[in-house]
């Protein structure tokens, strides 16, 4: 049952406000039994749940709503754009900062506008509430202006959603909302709520618990099979520990890092995962998958257990489940969501639980043996694939090179930046070369993919850690999908740095184009680009434009020192430079293509 | 494999849709689908007929716990079960096919329970396959119309779906 807490409400300036609310109940309700506005009850909710920023764009069915956010300071409101960017600035404020991001919008096309956010939240498992205006209740389903069907437009891309429908049920689903959002696997939740339900009155109960006889994550994992997969780690002969998005949601890096040191063990991240084990470390083979590194991709496909940790199988990062089954393995599978795990490749040890819970139980174990594992001779393999040096590419002093702009970046920064990116070849080497020690700071969108994420989220990241340094790693392409947000970085002058790698290209549509299309570039060379340094001055912010390699690292220097100012740096980059090593969809983990120079390989 | 698996949910708008946007959106098939609300108003129970792998059957019964609105899951396959449906059949009642109809309709325990001019219908029991055995067995040519309610299921004895 809810536990009920009441509050007391003594603020002068709310009672005029109920005064002019030609919608309010008489005073003498109010006196005998506090009643509030549906709106102002969301701001209450909004105010226990501790949320600092609102990331909306106001309309017509929320009107009510942004009236109550006129009147309070609880949290500060970012107007943003388009709600798209709403939703995507939220998602990365949640990514930032391990708390539940929250956006508004109203109803109908500010409502479409959001689903592209929340649908790339959702594939990457992070939480958040949007709070969606709705058409009032009597209108429903008369196709009344501005009107969709949220529950249904969202529903296969949310973790849930409500359509409230009672004035008194606001309170109660809101503290669900961010309940389900934050807990289990978590994800974006949709809260819709109808315009006239924001201007009725309801007493506010904030309950202080919520049970669910319908929702009840799992938090610790089964103890004998944490045993099982400890005695099967010492026993291993080829190891490998791999690790996602899960285990840096999870905030189980820490304990990751203590398991990884404390066994020798080799660890590689995914996309999502960079971070979740520093990548400056020694045992760090770097990243695995479609354009994961030779000896990553080469370990993951012959070790001979595997622990994976907060980590799907993702068809980008085994490639074909049943090359990737050929080989034999044990494979130990850590995940808080059931429904993951045996899902594309079959798991001989599963472990249901929060990644920190039972990480922290197997190092507890852990410390308890005495048996250590030596497996130099596993190493010296590893070392060997090292040896390859899939990552290195040929620099050239006439035109500027994609992975040594991040490079530089990496350098300039110190590798303590909020790296943000957008969907391209630039994402991709944005994850090769920057090498992230930290979780939370790397920032993208692995599961849906969605250009245009860059900006938004460097703008949720500076939000979220305000003296921070923070990039947005950028296509041509992907930055004019959003590119409306200039304008809100500078109404709340983030000192955001836009590290735009122009290619004058779709350029990973244009890769593929070469290797697959026989060089048809079918629409993605983009023609009519705009002067991006006008561009970003007629905003107000700094422009450059950078055409010389030797010109990067001084460039970067410059605008990282302008502390307080917007920086967009065009860098003009090679053209036809393609991201390396590359596993063809559908291609097993060994079947890489190495760069032009490291000839293609195939290994057994 | 074909297998029947029983739910129960909250009671709540658009719980149903939930059930079956999953099926669509993750490409299992239904063969049937019924729910209604149980003796306690704030549940539904739903039996779903599915077919599927023994790994596709486990994912869709993750995929069901993991619905918000669910709160239990049971495969029946996984234990002894009853399974029941209904159907009415209206055929045609001239002449040559009266007397058919009826014996049919006697040796499948069926019911005529509407007598029109030219027709029959008839109402039946039984385990699905049951229902598509009657089909089977009487002349296609006579059938006019049939409407059946998809499966509902039971555990046997003590194995009870209940919170
Ligand atoms: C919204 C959206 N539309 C289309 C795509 C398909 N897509 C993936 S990468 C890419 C090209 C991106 O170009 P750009 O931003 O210039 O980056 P580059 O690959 O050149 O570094 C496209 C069109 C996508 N991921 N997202
Ligand atoms: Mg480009």
């Amino acid at each position: 049952m809810f536990r009920v807490h009441h509050l007391i409400v003594k603020n002068q300036g709310f009672m005029d406000s109920q005064n002019n609310n030609p919608t309010s109940a008489s005073k003498d309700v109010i006196n005998a039994n506090p009643t509030i506005t549906g709106a102002e009850i969301v701001i209450r909710c909004l105010n226990e749940e501790k949320v600092k920023f609102v990331f909306g764009y106001p309309g017509g069915a929320v009107l009510h709503i942004y009236d109550e956010i006129y009147k309070q300071n609880g949290f500060k409101h970012i107007l943003v754009r388009h709600e798209q960017a709403a939703v995507h600035a939220a998602d990365a404020y949640s990514r930032a900062t391990g708390t539940v991001g929250v956006a508004l919008v109203t109803s109908g096309p500010g409502a479409t506008n959001a689903v592209t956010g929340i649908a790339t939240a959702y594939m990457d498992s992070i939480p958040m509430v949007v709070i969606s205006g709705q058409v009032p209740v009597p209108a429903i389903g008369l196709d009344a202006f501005q009107e969709v069907d949220m529950v249904g437009v969202t529903r296969p891309c949310v973790k849930h959603n409500f359509l409230v429908k009672d004035v008194k049920d606001i309170a109660a689903t809101m503290k669900k909302a961010f309940y389900i959002a934050a807990t289990g696997r978590p994800g974006p939740v949709v809260v819709d709520i109808p315009k006239d339900i924001t201007a009725h009155l309801a007493e506010y109960i904030y309950p202080k618990s919520v049970e669910m006889r319908s929702y009840n994550p799992v938090l610790k994992g089964h103890s004998g099979q944490i045993k099982k997969a400890i005695k099967l780690l010492l026993e291993a002969k080829r190891p490998m520990i791999y690790t996602g998005g899960g285990l840096v949601l999870g905030d189980g890096s820490h304990e990751l890092v203590k398991l990884a040191r404390a066994l020798n063990y080799p660890v590689t991240n995914t996309l999502m995962g960079l971070g979740g084990y520093p990548a400056t470390d020694k045992q760090f083979v770097g990243m695995l998958g479609m354009h994961g590194s030779y000896e990553a991709n080469m370990a993951m496909q012959n070790c001979d257990v595997l622990i994976a940790v907060g980590a799907r199988f993702d068809d980008r990062v085994i490639g074909d489940p049943k090359d990737f089954l050929s080989k034999k393995r044990t494979i130990i599978h850590i995940d808080v969501d059931p429904s993951s795990i045996s899902k594309r490749v079959k798991i001989d040890v599963p472990i249901v639980g929060h990644v920190q819970s039972v990480l922290s139980e197997m190092n507890e174990l852990l410390a308890a043996e005495k048996t250590t594992n030596d497996i130099s001779a596993w190493w010296k393999q590893i070392d060997e694939w090292r040896g390859v040096k899939s990552m290195v590419y040929a620099n050239s002093d006439i035109v500027i090179k994609p992975q040594y702009v991040i490079e530089k970046l990496w350098e300039v920064t110190k590798g303590e930046a909020y790296v943000t990116s957008d969907v391209g070849q630039h994402q991709m080497w944005a994850a090769q070369y920057y090498k992230f020690d930290k979780p939370r700071r790397w920032i993208n969108s692995g599961g849906l993919g969605t250009m245009g994420v860059g900006l938004p989220y460097a703008m949720g990241c500076q939000f979220a850690d305000k003296d921070a340094q923070v990039a947005c790693v950028t296509g041509e392409g992907s930055i004019q999908m959003n590119i409306q947000e200039l304008s809100t970085c500078a109404q709340y002058g983030l000192p955001i740095k836009v590290i735009m790698l122009n290619n004058r290209y779709l350029g990973m549509v244009r890769q593929w184009q070469e290797f697959f299309y026989e060089n048809r570039y079918s629409e993605s060379y983009m023609d009519s680009l705009p002067d991006f340094v006008k561009l970003a001055e007629s905003y107000g912010h700094v422009g450059m434009k950078i055409t010389n390699p030797a010109d990067v690292e001084g460039a970067l220097k410059e605008a990282f020192a302008k502390k307080d100012k917007f920086v967009f740096m065009d860098f003009i980059t090679d053209q036809d430079e393609n991201v390396f090593p590359m596993i063809a969809a559908g291609k097993g983990l060994a079947d890489m293509v190495l760069k032009k120079d490291n000839k293609e390989r195939h290994e057994d | 494999m074909k297998h029947i698996i029983s739910l129960l949910m909250e009671n709540e708008a658009g719980a149903l849709s939930r059930v079956a946007g999953l099926f669509s959106a993750r490409g299992y098939n239904i063969e049937s689908l019924t729910v209604a609300v149980t003796e306690d108003p704030t549940l539904s129970r739903m039996t779903i007929v599915t077919a599927g792998s023994d790994e596709v059957i486990e994912q869709i019964i993750k995929q069901l716990n993991k619905l918000i609105d669910v709160v239990k899951v049971l495969d029946l396959n996984d234990g002894k079960y009853i399974e029941r449906e209904l159907m009415l059949v209206k055929v045609k009642a001239s002449a040559n096919f009266k007397d058919e109809m009826k014996r049919m309709c006697d040796i499948f325990r069926g019911r005529i329970i509407d007598v029109a001019d030219n027709s029959y219908t008839i109402e039946l029991t039984g385990s699905c396959s049951k229902l598509d055995a009657f089909l089977e067995a009487i002349d296609k040519t006579a059938i006019l119309e049939t409407v059946r309610t998809g499966a509902s299921g039971i555990g046997r004895g003590d194995r009870i779906l209940k919170i």
